[in-house]
């Protein structure tokens, strides 16, 4: 049962930085966690200091219960794979894999034998005898995860595993990355600044920004509800579309004034003329046809831009440009005006002034 | 359980990479510098202090040195013998260093950039032999080189019987050492001159300008520093260069006796240890002033 | 072929074969002169024997002052590689309160207090420790002299290592002796032997040090015996001196001509200063 427990989690650097700044958080046995943020958010110093290489200001960190915050990191329990995979240049795939066990001092009968079983299921069979400048990126990612895997440790930690591999060989990295962490069932906190791998590879995902939790949730909660306008900025690869805002109607269903027309809002605790922000992801915009009587913005197509199956819609409503997508075959013309609607649970409120989520709305229907 | 935000008690991992330490880093680094200390910085902070003794080699001030002021340093002043050294020096840096190594290293440099790989290689192995091997060595191979009756340069002039040596000493040790230094300008500015990006250079042909205009014009801004740092490192290690001793002693009649040698001379030959500490004190001034300029700029262009 | 391009041809190679022989005809005495019969200053083609190098192997002090020479700069280059390779790991990696000023002092240093400007107070010191005349006191001043040189070219290539090597050892539970002997020694293994070869060399063609503080010829180096035998003169030094300056300029190219092939020639300032 290795899980792990931060309390008020703070990492100050030497010239006074606060790169982590009071964190609390609980990683649960077998998860796969992301850390997700901005370069600079604090997410790989938080990783560091779990793993012992940054020390704890504040706070406590424990790995299975056992508290470890003054530990050195090789008594922690913990595997790491580093950015740049530091495989050891001079020593062979078989030597970089099993040097965790030389460093305990096993016999190197039994070393051998780890190394032949671990690089079997990471497929690195054959190569035990080359050097890690003879190997791919893709190989060189398999010998550190190897090694990680081959030193035991009851967490693995990976400071951006897939960001030293192009495009084409990160998918499947990814895939591969994911079906491994299933098949061990290790406790894993991956850092990562690609909110796309970070939704895609992790149970849960840690948004953080200058050092501080910005929102915990599953990747479907932490797409469909940011919990304030930074998360929602961050993630999706389309942005979400924040409009100012005003609430006219207040009922189940408020309504919202917005740039170009009007949206329902499904929310129950924000009073009438409440000046707001309204978040809505331009997948759940849709073009509407015939005549709508609800709420609805109306606006001039300005620009379509192909993403592949979809196409990315933007509309000048009011002078305020929004992003919608529609498939690929049902792309407006530039220049036809459309009208856009949205359901009404799909549409956020934030706050104005502070930028957090308007609380108490209702889940969306799945 | 420890309260939240509770400041963390105790040793905690040492911050840097290997587990170091402050405390094994400074035992690290104590043995380097206890031999630095002992071997560089206390000599030189003792050259004041000599300096303004009498201390002699031998004698009653070989026991009992006695301090004697600043009257070491007016007496450098009037001392006609180290304002002919201070001169032969100027001159030295200046036809060897300034001049000789900084031209003729360019040259090459400039000349062997689109010369045949193999031409290229043979004059600069001629070149870098000339600067790796051992002083000692070198100054005999000139001495043969120079010398009055069966030597080399009298052979191939037809000027048999001419002491080189004796009769040019100054102009025979400003060869010698832009033969003996050229490489490391060579091989600093063909490292600066692959740095000037050769579309510039083809730009500058393209508008049809002279060999002379694109050195002037496209070559030199990009290599700039890089002539700085050259010339005030030549000429430092030129300033302090011993070699000359090798070749002519300082003579004839002190005519080429450079500021070093003639350091030398007045401690070991002459015994007037106080005296050549205070010139050495000097020495060790100008060389100051001249690394500060030169780390001075360097700061400034990064 | 327009004829101006053809002058500026010619003029080009001129101009090439006339600085390669300003180089290389002062070089040719050193390949003749060992193997003539009757070796003068000047060139000739030789009169072959080999007469020369028996000559020099039985001279009473030739060979010796090689040995004296293989002591004093084995000593230095290993003493210098040592106490370097600790400094500069130590100085790359941790942080120590005055880092920077110290590696700042140490760069002024190098450059600063050379041989000759210290050569009166190192004369009076070694004097007065009774270190004169002790091949030990040589190798610890030229110790002393090529340190920080040293500790900054091998700072900068400890600074190259990406610190995730060590990081990652640490991570599984290597112990810093482990991860000194295990990691680090090996991947800096290419810096050390540079600096080794760099220390050598220049402990190796270092006149001035070994010319104050030693006085008997037994002990001489090879740089030293090389002016006593020239200032002795006589035509017996005259067969001796030609093989004497080959033999003692081997090592140095060997060792040049090794490393430049193994690591390729870095511009750290040059392999020598």
């Amino acid at each position: 049962m290795a899980g792990i427990d931060i309390e008020g989690l703070a990492t100050v650097y030497p010239n006074g930085v606060r790169a982590v700044d009071g964190l609390d958080l609980h990683v649960a046995d077998g998860e796969f966690f992301a850390l997700l943020g901005p370069s600079g958010c604090g997410k790989t110093t938080l990783l560091r200091t779990i793993a012992g290489l940054e020390a704890a200001t504040e706070g406590t960190v424990r790995i299975d219960s056992a508290d470890v915050t003054r530990l050195e990191p090789g008594k922690r329990g913990v595997a790491m794979v580093f950015q740049d995979y530091a495989l050891f240049p001079h020593m062979n795939v078989s030597e970089n894999i099993t040097y965790p066990l030389k460093v305990r001092r096993v016999a190197p009968a039994t070393r051998s034998g780890v190394a032949t079983r671990t690089a079997g299921e990471l497929s690195l069979q054959g190569l035990l005898e080359r050097k890690p400048a003879q190997l791919s990126g893709g190989q060189q990612q398999r010998v550190a995860l190897a090694r990680a895997i081959a030193s035991e440790g009851k967490v693995l930690l990976l400071d951006e595993p897939l960001s030293n591999l192009d495009a084409r060989l990160r998918l499947e990295a990814r895939t591969f990355l994911k079906k491994l962490q299933r098949d061990l069932g290790i406790t894993t906190v991956f850092v990562t600044h690609d909110q796309a791998e970070a939704l895609a590879l992790a149970d849960r995902i840690a948004v953080m920004d200058s050092g501080k939790l910005r929102q915990l949730g599953s990747p479907r909660e932490v797409f469909a509800r940011p919990s304030n306008t930074f998360v929602a900025n961050f993630i999706g690869s389309t942005p979400m579309n924040l409009l100012p805002g005003k609430v006219t109607s207040e009922s189940d269903i408020s309504v919202v004034s917005v740039p170009g027309g009007s949206l329902p809002a499904a929310t129950v605790s924000v009073p009438a003329d409440a000046e707001v922000t309204v978040g809505i992801r331009p997948e759940y915009l849709t073009v509407a046809s015939g005549d709508i009587s609800g709420p609805a913005l109306r606006g001039g197509v300005v620009v379509a831009e192909n993403l592949g199956t979809q196409s990315l819609v933007t509309v000048d409503c009011d002078g305020t440009l929004v992003g919608v997508t529609v498939p690929e075959e049902a792309e407006p013309s530039p220049g036809s005006a459309v009208v856009l609607t949205a359901p009404a649970t799909r549409v956020l409120l934030y706050d104005r002034e502070s930028g957090e989520l308007l609380a108490r709305q209702p889940a969306p229907v799945a | 359980m420890t309260s939240a935000s509770a400041p963390v008690r105790g040793r905690t991992p040492a911050r840097d990479v290997a587990g170091l330490g402050v405390g094994r880093a400074f035992g690290f680094v104590a043995p380097a510098f206890l031999l630095i200390g002992a071997f560089l910085i206390f000599p030189a902070l003792w050259t004041i202090y000599i300096g303004i003794t009498n201390y002699r080699l031998t004698g009653v001030e070989a026991v009992s040195p006695s301090i004697v002021g600043l009257s070491n340093y007016t007496k450098a002043l009037n001392d006609a013998l180290f304002h002919n050294a201070l001169w032969l020096t100027m001159v030295f840096v200046l036809g060897s260093a300034i001049i000789g190594q900084n031209v003729l290293g360019f040259t090459l440099a400039w000349i062997m950039r689109r010369t045949r790989p193999a031409v290229r290689r043979t004059v600069e192995a001629f070149v870098l032999l000339a600067w790796i091997l051992p002083s000692t060595v070198v100054a005999y191979l000139w001495v043969a080189f120079f010398d009055r009756d069966g030597g080399t340069l009298n052979g191939l002039l037809g000027t048999q019987g001419t002491a080189w040596l004796i009769d040019y000493p100054m102009a025979c040790l400003v060869v010698f050492n832009t033969w003996r230094g050229t490489a490391f300008s060579m091989m600093l500015y063909s490292s600066a001159l692959q740095a000037v990006p050769p579309s510039q250079l083809e730009s500058a042909r393209m508008v049809g300008a002279s060999g002379w205009q694109t050195l002037r014009d496209v070559v030199f801004p990009h290599i700039r520093g890089h002539v700085l740092t050259n010339t005030l490192l030549i000429s430092l290690w030129t300033a302090n260069d011993f070699s000359p001793f090798l070749l002519t002693k300082g003579g004839p009649n002190h005519e080429s006796e450079t500021v070093p040698v003639y350091i030398y001379n007045v401690a070991l030959q002459g015994g007037e240890l106080g005296y050549s500490s205070a010139i050495s004190f000097l020495l060790l001034i100008a060389n100051l002033l001249v690394s500060l300029v030169y780390l001075r700029l360097l700061r400034r262009r990064s | 072929m327009r004829p101006d391009f053809v002058v500026r041809r010619i003029g080009f190679y001129v101009l090439i074969c006339a600085i390669t022989l300003f180089f290389a005809v002062p070089m040719l005495w050193i390949a003749s002169a060992p193997f003539d019969a009757s070796p003068g200053l000047g060139v000739h083609w030789p009169d072959w024997t080999l007469e020369n190098f028996r000559k020099t192997l039985e001279h009473p002090y030739a060979m010796h002052s090689m040995v004296n020479s293989l002591l004093i700069c084995v000593t230095t280059a290993v003493a210098v590689t040592a106490f370097a390779a600790l400094a500069s790991y130590a100085l790359s990696r941790v942080r120590i309160p005055g880092r920077d000023a110290l590696l700042y002092g140490l760069l002024l240093l190098s450059s600063v207090v050379t041989g000759t400007a210290a050569m009166v107070p190192i004369f009076v010191m070694m004097f007065q420790l009774g270190l004169i005349d002790s091949r030990f006191g040589v190798a610890l001043v030229m110790t002393g002299g090529l340190l920080p040189a040293a500790i900054f070219i091998l700072k900068d290539f400890v600074d190259a290592v990406p610190k995730s090597y060590e990081e990652s050892a640490r991570v599984f539970g290597a112990s810093t002796g482990q991860i000194l002997r295990d990691v680090v020694l090996p991947v800096a293994r290419p810096g050390l032997a540079t600096i080794m070869v760099w220390a050598f060399v220049n402990s190796w063609g270092n006149f001035l040090v070994p010319f104050l503080l030693i006085r008997s010829i037994e002990k001489q180096p090879g740089a030293v015996l090389m002016q006593t035998l020239t200032d002795e003169g006589g035509s017996v030094n005259l067969q001796v001196l030609p093989v004497f300056s080959l033999l003692f300029s081997i090592p140095v190219v060997v060792l040049y001509l090794l490393v430049n092939s193994r690591y390729g020639f870095r511009f750290h300032g040059g392999i020598k200063s």
